[in-house]
């Protein structure tokens, strides 16, 4: 039953295990920095091919596989998706390690292929077992990758996170427990059908979906399970931070998005309120410590605990739009993200002159060094604030739509609120990328020839960044196109 | 052709920025050609060589052009020009060029950036006036805001940073509201019609039967009363046009504050019209302690840029005025008080430019007796300050008068407040003219010369041009209306209150009275 036909649908999980099984051997045979980012690069390439091959020719999708697994053009969206922000990412991890001769970095390209297989697992679980395959294999890459620059902090963030990832992933299976117990399946599309009847414990269905929020509501960094964030943004590579903020929650918010909106399960009276309090909770307390940080990327880590709370409106909200505004502000947030920290990653480049000490204000006075770095990272930093001719624009007007079509008046109140306060800080980085610095030590001394690579990732994405906010009309349609079922 | 008006600032804008350090062609004359030529397209466009199809227009409009944007949510590139607009995008660029002509020799720092601040603000302005969708039209709102705050945040006085964020933190969150109240707006009529759609025209079309509400109009009524700043939103805006550059203070009380007075009259009226009635009471008291507390407060100002702000504050309540009282009379004068407001209040910011560049202080009471070492500034402080008090000859006179005759139609008791307050506006603006010209000389703070230069010969050029045309307002006022009054005669369509006779009629009696 499973004949090779079957099996093309999953190629671009296929190839992307494949690719990182090629990878360790390559490596094992002989280590070169180099070659090792080829592979992974060329591995992810063809992996993205081949999802957009499929979306376009297959005419049998959606496709089931063994019950873990459907793929879907949702979930070959999100897997393209995923795999682009991990092309971005292993350049800049690339220009990031490349300094560091003779130190055996090679394998966090295998870390980056298995935690992108995750997401791409993730995307297309409709089983808890592929759910939580997914998520742990992202888990446990990151552990590593985090922690890959083998000094105090890394280390520090390293273990945060295990720890931390690990009492998650056990109050997650804990709740995926409890429902298999009062259902019986663990299969997505039998637990939306059986969600309804009224025979089930209702206590123990509840107190199981709220154990899987709180689980996955520390992937997202929701507030109050947020706590990691600001540390590990700071601590871990920032390329990784970037993949962190961005493929690593993204993943989890496809899954949440099978598994809650077709049934809406989200909607059941006790549930709604605790994502309310979420969204509002994320939303206004990421914003609040955002205006506390001085720290580019401890801004940034709260900066995201907020988009995620944008993004739960639009979870919440009903109706077509909805999956759209999901779609559309990740696919906004992911650029924007990257660009972001790509910028992060060119200017500690530059040799520090307090001896490699993390530089807090990292972009001081950019604007005399590099007007084009200077440009890019106003425009990420502008679309995270969500203003005009930017894709985070249209994304946060999407968001607004969906909720007021569903009438969360209160919610999108707060959110507009809150967009407007997070402009004060993002124009404060801003600002700071024009100021001169009074303490030479925080100064960036001078940004060494920009590597190639790096400047044409960062042109597709500020390309992107801009073409989403002011062309978003390609996109939607693509967008509304998309079909999930479970 | 309108694409390609509003196009031009922003293009021009990125030619600057592309600028590099010492070039052979500086910002500034790119900002200017590039402002000098749009103007130049208007001009041909409309005035010399308007083409047949656009004389016999139906309706109030002159132009408008579509082009496909997002589909799937009813949203167009969708601009149009009536006469209102035309008139705000000739304001616009005729000021703009101004602003340039001010900074030419001021602005030292970064010459490539501000001018692309500057243009990109005006092409901006020039979308909010020309905007017919809905969210087109907030896109250029909040875009307006972006240059803007840099030109504050980055070229302004000493405490420019904090006057930028409060300038961007009022308008954003306003703007905001507003950019939830379209969205409301668009999905009730989604929900009555079964289309959705952003278009201004076809919202205002069924605006009767919406009866969106009054919170939602509040959306709009917030994002444009703190453009104008009408008295409890006015917060940022006497901080910030003290803080601002001169360009700065110039395009924002001049212009911005049009875009605001725009609003109300494109929007807040015709788009809910029941619940504009039944807020006229509030909004013209808000008008007239508007009007009043501006003067008051004017009065007292020690920094000569504060005390233009409020002057201004206080000039843009009869707007408010005008705008609720909402008839041929009201609607005439405030285009002829945006105009004639965005002149004087242009023309004062540069000449306060020019004091302080030769004084070293912002301080009124460290100036006086200028008027024998500098007497044409002195000449041209008083025109205008004869202007700001609403001197018969100057458009702010007819601005004011209509304003007044229209809203004593409507509310005797407020015409009556809002007339005696233009007692206080005589004080203040005699009060300016004698405590800096008149009285003993001053010495100087900083300056190593004993007292102060007269106006250069190019300071002398822009004052006479801006004295021209405030005298053109005053004397001519008719080209102005007649080129506004089919979109009065368009807006009495709206019957808010009661009949009333038409533009044209009104011209000509004024016409016909005229000196």
């Amino acid at each position: 039953m499973t004949g090779l036909n079957n099996l093309l649908p999953v190629l671009p999980l296929l190839l992307t295990a494949a690719g990182s099984i090629v990878l360790l051997l390559v490596i094992s045979i002989k280590r070169n920095h180099e070659l090792s980012a080829i592979i992974a690069l060329i591995t992810l390439f063809f992996s993205f091919i081949s999802a957009g091959v499929i979306t376009f020719f297959d005419d049998q999708m959606p496709v089931r596989i063994t019950g873990l697994l459907i793929i879907d053009t949702y979930s070959l969206y999100f897997a393209q998706l995923f795999t682009a922000a991990s092309i971005a990412t292993v350049v800049f991890t690339f220009l990031f390690f490349r300094t560091c001769a003779g130190r055996n970095v090679e394998e966090i390209y295998v870390l980056l292929l298995l935690a992108t297989l995750g997401s791409q697992v993730l995307t297309a679980a409709s089983h808890f077992a592929s759910f939580i395959l997914g998520l742990e294999l992202i888990s446990i890459s990151l552990y590593a990758m985090i922690a890959f620059r083998r000094d105090m902090k890394g280390i520090e963030a390293g273990l945060k996170y295990l720890v931390l990832a690990g009492s998650s992933a056990a109050v997650l299976l804990f709740g995926m427990a409890l429902i298999y117990n009062e259902f019986g399946t663990m299969q997505f599309s039998r637990i939306s059908a059986l969600a309804g009847f009224s025979h089930v414990n209702r206590l123990i269905v509840i107190t199981g979906l709220v154990m899987i929020v709180a689980g996955t509501g520390f992937k997202l960094s929701l507030v109050p399970f947020h706590m990691w964030a600001p540390d590990i943004f700071q601590g871990s590579p920032p390329s990784i931070a970037g993949f962190i903020s961005t493929v690593s929650k993204g993943a989890v918010f496809a899954v949440l998005v099978r598994f809650f909106k077709p049934a809406d399960l989200q909607w059941d009276a006790s549930l709604s309120i605790i994502f309310w309090i979420l969204a509002v909770a994320s939303m206004s307390a990421g914003n609040l410590l955002a205006l506390l940080q001085r720290d580019i990327r401890r801004l940034l880590a709260y900066s995201s605990i907020t988009h995620m709370g944008y993004i739960l409106v639009a979870f919440l909200a009903s109706g077509r739009l909805a999956y759209v505004a999901v779609a559309y502000y990740l696919t906004a947030y992911f650029i924007t993200m990257l660009a972001a920290f790509g910028v992060i990653t060119m200017v500690s480049l530059a040799p520090a002159k307090d001896n490699g000490r993390h530089r807090g204000e990292c972009c001081t006075g950019l604007a005399r060094k590099s007007p084009v770095l200077t440009g890019m990272f106003i425009i990420s930093m502008l679309s995270l604030a969500g203003l005009p001719f930017t894709a985070g624009f249209i994304g946060k007007f999407l968001i607004l739509t969906a909720g007021a079509a569903t009438g969360y008046i209160w919610l999108i109140v707060i959110m507009v609120v809150n967009s407007a306060v997070s402009v004060f800080y993002y124009l404060r980085v801003i600002l700071r990328l024009f100021a001169v610095p009074d303490d030479d030590s925080t100064a960036i001394s001078s940004i060494p020839g920009l590597p190639v690579a790096g400047i044409i990732t960062m042109a597709v994405l500020t390309l992107f960044l801009i073409i989403f906010g002011i062309l978003p009309s390609p996109l939607i349609r693509l967008l509304m196109t998309l079909r999930m079922i479970i | 052709m309108l694409l390609l008006i509003l196009l031009i600032p922003f293009a021009g804008g990125l030619l600057a920025l592309l600028e590099k350090e010492d070039p052979a062609f500086p910002p500034r004359y790119i900002a200017l050609v590039t402002l000098l030529f749009d103007l130049a397209v208007i001009i041909f466009r409309f005035f010399l060589f308007p083409p047949k199809a656009l004389l016999t227009a139906s309706g109030s409009w002159l132009d408008m052009e579509r082009y496909r944007w997002i589909g799937s949510l009813g949203i167009d590139f969708f601009i149009g020009i009536d006469g209102l607009s035309l008139l705000l995008v000739l304001l616009t660029l005729f000021i703009g060029t101004v602003t340039i002509f001010t900074s030419w020799n001021r602005i030292i720092k970064k010459p490539g950036f501000f001018y692309f601040n500057i243009l990109w603000t005006i092409g901006a302005m020039i979308g909010v006036f020309i905007s017919l969708d809905m969210f087109l039209f907030y896109v250029f709102w909040e875009l307006m805001l972006i240059p803007m705050y840099f030109i504050i945040a980055l070229w302004g006085n000493e405490q420019r940073r904090r006057a930028a964020l409060t300038f961007f933190i009022y308008t954003q969150v306003s703007g905001l509201l507003m950019l939830l109240s379209i969205i409301l707006l668009v999905l009730i009529h989604a929900r009555d019609t079964g289309e959705l759609t952003f278009n201004y025209l076809v919202l205002r079309d069924s605006a009767a039967h919406l009866n969106a509400g009054w919170l939602v109009m509040m959306g709009f009524f917030a994002a444009f009363a703190v453009k104008m700043g009408i008295v409890p939103f006015h917060g940022w805006l006497p901080l910030t046009y003290a803080q601002a550059p001169a360009a700065g203070s110039i395009l924002l009380a001049a212009l911005m504050a049009k875009t605001g007075a725009y609003g109300f009259l494109r929007f807040v009226v015709p788009l809910f019209p029941e619940s504009a009635v039944s807020f006229t009471q509030a909004a013209l008291i808000l008008g007239t302690v508007t009007v009043l507390y501006g003067a008051i407060t004017a009065f007292g100002q020690r920094d000569i840029k504060r005390f233009i702000a409020w002057t201004s504050i206080s000039h843009m309540g009869y707007i408010l005025l005008a705008v609720f009282s909402w008839n041929t009379f009201t609607l005439q004068g405030s285009v002829m008080q945006m105009l004639a407001h965005g002149i004087t209040t242009g023309a004062i910011f540069v000449l306060a430019a020019s004091l302080i560049d030769r004084t070293g202080t912002r301080d009124i009471s460290r100036m006086g007796g200028f008027w024998n070492p500098a007497p044409w500034m002195g000449a041209a402080v008083l025109i205008f300050a004869l202007a700001m008090m609403g001197l018969p000859g100057t458009g702010n006179f007819i601005g004011e008068f209509l304003i007044l005759i229209g809203t004593f139609h409507y509310s005797a008791a407020i015409a009556s407040v809002a007339t005696g307050t233009l007692i206080f506006s005589v004080i203040y603006a005699l009060w300016l003219v004698h405590r800096v010209f008149q009285g003993p000389q001053s010495p100087l703070i900083s300056a190593s010369r004993e007292t102060i230069s007269d106006l250069t010969k190019g300071e002398w050029t822009i004052q006479a041009v801006l004295v021209v045309v405030l005298l053109w307002l005053g004397f001519f006022p008719s080209l102005f209306l007649s080129t506004s009054a089919p979109w009065v005669d368009d807006m009495n369509a709206i019957h808010v209150h009661s009949s009333m006779p038409s533009a044209e009629a009104v011209k000509n009696r004024l016409a016909g009275g005229a000196p």
